[in-house]
């Protein structure tokens, strides 16, 4: 498990910023570090959680939120970047907003050697692709960056991600 | 063996206020080729999203039909779309899969269809509620009533002729694909 002790609340500030937002559509392939945001978000009534076989669904499903006149969040960990990478075309060519919310792996005392490669290249790889990116490391920093990447997105027509950095997240208990 | 664009032409025949996915290729070609329409969303590129598409589009509106109309190809790189999309089971989802076992835009490769894989099983075994196949003309008049009328996820394997008729080519410019869609469901650009 991870463990931030003495902010442990900021998973609940992300999703306060979520609905204050009006995100009603949050796609993720679960990752430790988004468990209790995920949590928050399958209890909410007005959120269509979506569970998806892989990352670059949730770029699709943004799509057609939008099209449909919602918004919605994508949350993955940083490999799953890696899998959104052609989706991201999609993207980028109809100008979607799209707020990805990205638990990373593979820096911050990583034991797991396997997370290092795309840990390592998931900012270059976002970039890449056309997505803006923002980075938190403390938690009180949290809710204003996404708060600020989510503005940015559907106000913008543009792609964000804040990498929630495995620093804030706290390292893997092995 | 169906012919695909008239098999489009009658599942898009009377659509109503049907909302319209198109996955790459032959589908976005056989659309526009039904006619083209506000309401379709073409896509020239994002190979493996057309159902994921349709299913954020179905749950933003549950008050309106999303049929999503692709091919073997692009199913087959988004098959675990299916085991998302039956998670949700939006009433209001259809996936129309045009099945013809090859690449037909870039030059009839065979696909896996071709071969051991089926994809209607492969719907039914992620749990897509009515799973239907045609190959004839009766079969696809049944199939595209169910998809106008049913009130569960449905997912149809429509098996046509290996053709790569005449292109039609609709708008590709996809800023322009996504306003258009959304000013004819009244929203903001």
């Amino acid at each position: 498990m991870s463990a931030a002790p003495d902010h442990a609340d900021w998973p609940d500030q992300i999703f306060a910023v979520l609905k204050r937002g009006g995100v009603r559509q949050v796609g993720y392939v679960p990752d430790a570090g988004h468990s209790r945001l995920i949590e928050r978000c399958r209890a909410d009534g007005d959120i269509a959680d979506v569970v998806l076989t892989t990352e670059e669904e949730g770029v699709a499903l943004a799509a057609g939120a939008w099209l449909g006149g919602a918004r919605a969040a994508l949350l993955m960990q940083s490999s799953g970047v890696g899998n959104c990478v052609n989706m991201l075309s999609l993207t980028q060519n109809c100008r979607f907003p799209l707020l990805m919310l990205v638990t990373m792996r593979g820096e911050w005392g990583e034991f797991n050697p396997w997370q290092v490669p795309m840990g390592q290249a998931t900012k270059s790889v976002l970039e890449l692709c056309g997505v803006l990116v923002y980075r938190v490391e403390r938690p009180d920093d949290a809710a204003e960056t996404v708060e600020a990447a989510l503005d940015i997105a559907f106000n913008g027509d543009r792609a964000a991600a804040v990498l929630l950095t495995q620093r804030l997240i706290g390292r893997k208990r092995w | 063996m169906l012919d695909r664009r008239a098999a489009v032409k009658l599942l898009l025949a009377d659509r109503g206020d049907l909302l319209v996915v198109c996955g790459l290729g032959a589908p976005t070609y056989d659309a526009a080729a039904a006619g083209d329409d506000d309401r379709n969303f073409y896509l020239w590129g994002a190979m493996g999203g057309a159902v994921m598409v349709g299913l954020g589009l179905a749950l933003a509106r549950p008050d309106r039909r999303v049929l999503v109309i692709t091919g073997d190809g692009e199913m087959l790189m988004g098959m675990g779309s299916l085991a998302t999309v039956a998670m949700k089971r939006p009433a209001n989802l259809a996936i129309a899969v045009l099945d013809n076992g090859v690449y037909g835009e870039t030059g009839l490769q065979p696909s896996h269809t071709s071969g051991a894989t089926d994809l209607a099983a492969v719907a039914r075994g992620c749990g897509i509620p009515v799973t239907l196949e045609a190959a004839d003309d009766q079969a696809l008049a049944t199939v595209a009533r169910i998809i106008h009328e049913s009130r569960e996820t449905v997912f149809a394997r429509l098996r046509i002729a290996a053709d790569d008729p005449p292109r039609v080519l609709p708008l590709r410019d996809g800023v322009a694909l996504k306003l258009r869609f959304r000013r004819a469901l009244g929203l903001e650009p």
